[in-house]
């Protein structure tokens, strides 16, 4: 049974002019890329990743952008919405590997609920190996006021941030996916023992959530350098369990609000709309533009 | 042992995808046949694309689903193009299903239908989630469904089913009329009128207030549905209700079934459901002694 709770809004915080989070004090012991459904009576119920969660609570990072979201921007502390989850599937937690995170818009909360989950084992199983877990995080946005969670990441262990803006009024100018070379070499995934040496042993492995073009342009990035990788895939959901079909994908009939929307980079190439096409509400499909 | 013919065609088993569960795209279809399903119905769809009801659209409960979905598709034309992909995916029956605000708008989709290569057109007459725009479900009258009956039977160029809502007292009747009128089958049940409230919001929980109740609850009310369309008339019945194991599905071939419609168990019991029922029943007709379904097709009725 998917039942709703109706939980108070404990704390609201302006990221940028355009994102705020929305904290509440209960636990849904969730996984990083799993989801919540927020359901505003009488407006709507829509999708949102778990942007946060530690022993205090969850917490949501919500773009403005329509209907549901400007009404969600109305609200305050105190007020309550209703919420039912987790669901969908997660980015692997795995020790003793150099993560490289990309993240697009408010991709940046969900990746980075999951870097803090991976330094939060790294001190919990306090072998040598899992300590040595670490992360190059890769931060876009249009430009500097728009960068997401710089002082959440910067306050994190073992993980160094690389920004890129499409202004280039902070970091890197141009797409965060420019940076990839710098830090998968080529054939990264290719174990000879030179290059072991030179990753001292860690595997590589990519999780990226933010706008598809983006995705698509780290798996064929991931592909070609024959790293691993995990990425989130947003479809229009409507029931979030798998019943009506609005989610699923072309040609496997995935449904990502069940089977995703974390997917592996193995089952992500075979989705052959991923980067492509989506579908509205009422099923009609939508090119993503270039 | 499941192997089913329907009208002339044959059926691997008589599971089939129940329309609006899963969708109307063919890779979502095409899944369902993998996942088990002897054949498939696809979502219905309209003249024109529909967004459907704002969310929420579902709700699962214990012993029920619930949805108001709102009848959401992309419109007879970009159907056609998925029903076409569907064939190219899947050798499986297919089942397009339509519905329209009027008699003369079913026959125009209805017209439109038939250039994909589906095997049965089945008619939603029976959506008990869109009154606000169309007013009552045509199922509720003798006299709609006989006028629509006989203009889709007019455009038609496969089999037509007319699916018929257990809100109707009089379902056997209108079943009849349905038969007298040209339908080639039927469909026993759509959803159930309902709705379900939250008391902490003291809302309804749907957005459209109300919805269709399927799922397990739906089961005994579909059971006496079929039992008395099979006494009535003559043409095959897919019976559809809230069937979600083996002993469900038996049960329903014994009111009078010809193929079973299987949805909302995708939510009680995963993707993987028509797999499972299959192998129930075949499980159960071995203990039982049954060789075939015709075997027991309708064995409820003998005193
Ligand atoms: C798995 C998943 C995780 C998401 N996580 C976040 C998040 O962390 N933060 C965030 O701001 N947004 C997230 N979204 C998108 C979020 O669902 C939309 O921003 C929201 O639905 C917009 O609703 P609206 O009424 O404000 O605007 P609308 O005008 O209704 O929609 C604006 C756009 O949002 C998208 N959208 C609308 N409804 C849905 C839906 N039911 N399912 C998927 N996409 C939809 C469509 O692209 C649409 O064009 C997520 C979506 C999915 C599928
Ligand atoms: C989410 C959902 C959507 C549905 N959409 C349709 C539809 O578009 N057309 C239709 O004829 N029936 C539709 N139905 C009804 C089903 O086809 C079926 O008749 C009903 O759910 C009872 O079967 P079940 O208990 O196995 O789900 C829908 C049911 C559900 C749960």
């Amino acid at each position: 049974m998917d039942s709703t709770k109706f939980l108070k809004i404990e704390k609201i915080t302006d990221e940028t002019p355009f994102v705020k989070t929305f904290y509440f004090n209960h636990r849904l012991n969730s996984k990083p890329g799993q989801f919540v459904m927020l359901w505003l009576p009488g407006i709507d119920q829509k999708p949102f990743s778990i942007g946060w969660e530690d022993e205090n609570g969850f917490a949501l990072t919500v773009f403005n952008r329509g209907p549901t979201t400007n009404k969600l921007f109305e609200m305050k502390a105190g007020e309550r919405v209703g919420i039912s989850g987790p669901y969908g599937t997660s980015f692997s937690v795995r020790p003793n590997t150099r993560y490289i995170m990309v993240a697009g818009g408010y991709g940046a909360a969900p990746l980075s609920f999951l870097a803090k989950q991976l330094s939060v084992i790294a001190r919990s199983v306090a072998t040598k190996q899992s300590q040595s877990t670490k992360i190059d995080f890769l931060l876009g946005a249009r430009s500097a006021e728009h960068v997401l969670f710089e002082d959440r990441l910067s306050k994190l262990p073992n993980t160094k941030i690389h920004i890129a803006t499409d202004d280039g009024s902070k970091g890197h100018k141009g797409f965060v996916t420019d940076l990839l070379s710098s830090v998968i070499p080529a054939k990264a995934g290719i174990h000879d023992n030179s290059l072991d040496a030179r990753f001292h042993g860690h595997d590589i492995f990519v999780c990226t959530c933010g706008p598809e073009l983006m995705e698509k342009k780290v798996l064929d990035a991931c592909n070609v350098a024959g790293v691993e990788c995990e990425i989130s895939i947003e479809r229009y959901m409507k029931c979030g369990v798998g019943v009506c079909g609005q989610c699923a994908v072309d040609d496997l009939g995935l449904h990502m609000c069940k089977e995703g929307p974390v997917v592996s980079g193995a089952l992500a190439s075979q989705i052959k709309e991923f980067g492509v096409y989506h579908r509205d509400k009422s099923g009609k499909k939508v090119y993503f533009e270039n | 042992m499941l192997t089913t013919t329907f009208l002339n065609k044959t059926f691997a088993n008589p599971i089939v995808l129940a329309s609006g569960i899963l969708g109307v795209s063919a890779a979502s279809l095409a899944r369902a046949v993998k996942d088990g399903c002897g054949g498939v119905t696809a979502k219905s769809v309209s003249l024109e694309p529909r967004s459907g009801h704002p969310n929420p659209t579902t709700a699962g409960m214990e012993h029920f689903f619930i949805n108001a979905v709102g009848l959401s598709n992309p419109g007879v034309d970009a159907a056609v193009e998925e029903l076409k992909k569907f064939k190219e995916l899947s050798v499986s029956p297919l089942i397009g299903s339509i519905f329209a605000g009027t008699p003369e708008e079913f026959a125009v989709v209805t017209e439109k239908i038939c250039a994909a290569p589906i095997d049965f057109l089945e008619i939603n007459v029976s959506c008990p989630n869109v009154s606000k725009e169309f007013g009552k479900p045509f199922a509720y009258s003798t006299e709609a469904v006989e006028i629509i009956t006989k203009k889709v039977k007019a455009k038609a160029t496969v089999p037509i089913i007319i699916k018929l809502s257990p809100n109707a007292w009089n379902i056997d009747e209108i079943a009849l009329a349905a038969e007298t009128a040209g339908a080639d089958a039927l469909c026993a049940v759509n959803t159930i009128s309902g709705m379900i409230i939250d008391c902490h919001s003291r809302k309804p929980i749907l957005h459209n207030k109300q919805g269709g109740v399927s799922g397990p609850a739906l089961l005994p009310i579909a059971l006496k549905c079929v039992y008395d369309i099979y006494k009535k008339v003559k043409i095959p019945i897919i019976g559809t209700g809230g069937i979600c194991s083996g002993e469900d599905a038996l049960a329903m071939i014994m009111a009078g079934a010809a193929l079973l419609g299987v949805g909302s168990a995708v939510y009680f019991r995963g993707s993987e459901v028509f797999e499972k029922i299959c192998e129930e029943m075949e499980k159960i007709m071995e203990e039982e002694g049954i060789k075939n379904l015709e075997e027991i097709r309708g064995a409820a009725h003998s005193s």
